[in-house]
């Protein structure tokens, strides 16, 4: 996976050119706006992260520019700015993930591996969804797993919508806030491990082989085998 | 080698010159001075005209009248008449500025103050300009004169005129006056346009030392009001009102980074002094990796206070203000509790939520909903056992939500230091938080033009935190 990162902070461009290639990534770096746009425009890349305030021209203005080319590739837009509408800004601009400075690289690198799979992952027209012994039907909104009937309220339903169209992907806390709840602060108690252990309690309850972990510092992942 | 411009005085005033040439108040004056300059020389050349014209007709005027009755005495008496009173009327005082000739057919004079014919042309119709010379003592003057020739029959010629010294003279007198007018006009213009200007820079120019001050640092400065109620006046209060609100701005500002020095420092210094001593210890990798998670969940904690000051802030500053809807208060509630409600099940405690009926305000969705969060974060974290009840009704002060709790409640004098950044009460610093909640409760409830408030839930123990807001004024039609 090849990864063009659009970064002018030397120390914090340095810093995730090597935590992403010790993750498996190749990385090629543009400490400018004009230079990322230029390396961008030649499409190899598999994913662009692209920050948002840069010399010679800005991130937004740079995501603008690839898609109004017909520039598909799967851009993660990283800014200091944090209130929402810097975010729906960002977003609109054509960035397909916004995250806020400072954060975590376990979030950083989650939320890329979600993009990367985003162009393999289930099509939004599929109707079912399966994971190991465990199948969702979207329309009749049953879940099953090993042919057994789970019982979930809407939101656990959504939760695990959300965990099984990103399948063996780490999923953040933050990520399951924005894109369950729609909210984007941090409560100051963790939350979403109490939602995380009841599904757990539902899905994984009863049977040998756990389907729901936890990935520690990072979050939760759902996937057949550890 | 650089050349001190500024110690020659001639280039100096150059500069000044220059300086006061661009100034708007001297292109307003000088704007005016011209506007002023053209219309009262317009209005001085009228005057001119028309009383130039008055003469020159009041001349013709006498004339015709003196030829008429000329006219009348030869009807009457004939050409021996006619002589007769020319040579009369040439030697009586109206010989002065009356001229008469009149001549035989051999241009022999018969009577009349000229010796004579003037000009070459002998008969002329219509008025003619001729010198005349006159002896006036000694002196021999050539005055210009008006007049007009006629021809009687049997070949005499009569030529009566008028010296024009008189009215040259009173048009010279006309003309001088006008010219004294403009030049003095001019001069006043001159003075009231400078006049004006002056104090209209000066005005200006109060407002601009002012600002001058204020960039250099001294933030109390204050534009002087003259008490006119003027425009300047109106200028000078509106500009000191933008001041006094920088100034809170500022002030604000300042007791938010003295908190955040203050509260920052003692976990930065702890997780500095842990890394050190670490290092002294010369541990072994597994030590290094436990540390080094330690230090992480640190700065994560460290992390988390920063963005929450961030958002009391940004909700303090008002910056969102354009993001603000009409939004259901009830259902923020609903879904607020619906992600706390496995929480409170796991602590043991029962969650209510009363929340059926729409109830709307205008205002942030996000911000809202992270205030609710952060009251039932608070009494689920701080409630042993019991319940904890969330209710949205509509009150007589506006929309109402209540998060009420059967904990130990907070004592009425500690009620409203609680919502002061970074305060937690004794007993309460075991749990996790960052004092941060309840201030961005109140900066939330602030900016939405509203309140938070602390009670007892008496006669139960317990706490009663009340979040209220102006109801929304155009609620869509009520089903």
């Amino acid at each position: 996976m090849k990864i063009l990162l659009i970064e002018d902070d030397k120390e914090a461009a340095e810093y995730l050119v090597k935590a992403l290639s010790e993750s498996g990534y190749v990385v090629d770096h543009a400490a400018e706006g004009r230079d990322g746009l230029f390396m961008a425009t030649s499409g190899t890349y598999d994913a662009l992260i692209v920050d948002r305030m840069l010399p010679g021209m800005d991130g937004l203005s740079i995501v603008a520019a690839l898609r109004a080319a017909e520039i598909r590739t799967p851009t993660l837009i990283l800014s200091a700015l944090g209130a929402v509408d810097d975010r729906v800004k960002g977003l609109r601009a054509g960035g397909d993930d916004y995250l806020v400075k400072p954060y975590a690289f376990s979030e950083l690198l989650a939320r890329l591996e979600a993009l990367l799979r985003r162009g393999s992952a289930v099509a939004p027209t599929t109707t079912k969804l399966r994971v190991a012994e465990l199948e969702m039907d979207l329309l009749s909104r049953n879940v099953r797993r090993d042919g057994q009937a789970i019982d979930l309220l809407p939101r656990e339903f959504r939760l695990l919508e959300y965990l099984m169209r990103h399948a063996g992907q780490v999923v953040t806390r933050t990520m399951l806030l924005e894109s369950v709840w729609d909210y984007h602060f941090d409560p100051q108690t963790n939350v979403i491990d109490v939602h995380i252990s009841r599904l757990r309690q539902k899905i994984d309850k009863g049977f040998a082989k756990p389907l729901l972990h936890t990935i520690r510092g990072a979050g939760y992942s759902l996937r057949a085998g550890d | 080698m650089t050349e001190t411009v500024a110690s020659s005085p001639d280039l100096g005033r150059g500069h000044a010159l220059r300086r006061l040439l661009r100034t708007n108040a001297f292109r307003l004056a000088a704007l005016y001075l011209t506007l002023f300059a053209t219309s009262v020389l317009a209005l001085l050349a009228f005057i001119y005209w028309s009383t130039a014209n008055f003469i020159e007709q009041q001349t013709e005027a006498t004339l015709d009248a003196e030829i008429a009755g000329l006219a009348e005495q030869y009807d009457q008496r004939g050409l021996s008449g006619l002589v007769q009173v020319i040579a009369e009327r040439s030697a009586g005082e109206r010989g002065d500025a009356m001229i008469y000739l009149i001549t035989d057919p051999q241009s022999h004079p018969l009577a009349g103050n000229l010796s004579a014919w003037p000009t070459a042309e002998v008969i002329r119709p219509g008025w003619i300009g001729f010198p005349v010379e006159i002896k006036r003592g000694s002196q021999r003057e050539t005055h210009a004169a008006r007049g007009t020739t006629f021809t009687i029959p049997g070949g005499y010629r009569l030529l009566v005129g008028r010296d024009l010294r008189d009215a040259a003279a009173f048009r010279r007198r006309v003309t001088g006056t006008l010219a004294w007018a403009g030049l003095l006009t001019l001069g006043l213009g001159l003075a009231g346009g400078i006049f004006i200007s002056r104090n209209m820079l000066r005005s200006v120019e109060a407002v601009s030392n002012t600002a001058a001050r204020i960039i250099h640092g001294d933030l109390g400065q204050r534009v002087k009001l003259t008490g006119s109620g003027d425009e300047f006046d109106q200028l000078a209060t509106n500009l000191n009102a933008m001041l006094d609100q920088i100034e809170r701005l500022m002030a604000g500002m300042r007791q938010v980074t003295d908190n955040i020095a203050h509260d920052l420092r003692t976990p930065l210094s702890r997780l500095r002094s842990r890394l050190e001593v670490t290092l002294l210890e010369r541990p072994d990798a597994a030590r290094y990796a436990e540390v080094m998670r330690q230090t992480i969940n640190e700065a994560d904690h460290l992390l988390g206070t920063f963005t929450a000051l961030l958002s009391i802030a940004e909700a303090e500053a008002g910056s969102n203000r354009a993001d603000m809807e009409t939004v259901d208060i009830a259902e923020i509630a609903g879904s607020v509790a619906e992600l706390y409600e496995p929480f409170a099940e796991e602590k043991g405690l029962s969650l209510e939520v009363d929340a059926e009926k729409p109830v709307l305000v205008r205002g942030d969705r996000h911000l809202i909903a992270q205030a609710v969060a952060n009251l039932l974060d608070n009494a689920i974290k701080y409630t042993p056992d019991g319940r904890v009840r969330l209710r949205v009704a509509r009150g007589p002060g506006g929309a109402r939500l209540e998060v009420v709790d059967s904990g130990p409640g907070i004592p009425p004098d500690r009620r409203d230091a609680v919502f002061d950044r970074f305060v937690r009460l004794e007993g309460s610093r075991s749990t996790p938080g960052n004092g941060l909640g309840l201030s961005l409760v109140r900066a939330v409830a602030r900016l939405h033009g509203g309140s938070v408030t602390l009670g007892d839930n008496a006669p139960e123990p317990g706490l009663r935190a009340v979040l209220t807001l102006p109801e929304a004024v155009s609620a869509p039609a009520a089903a």
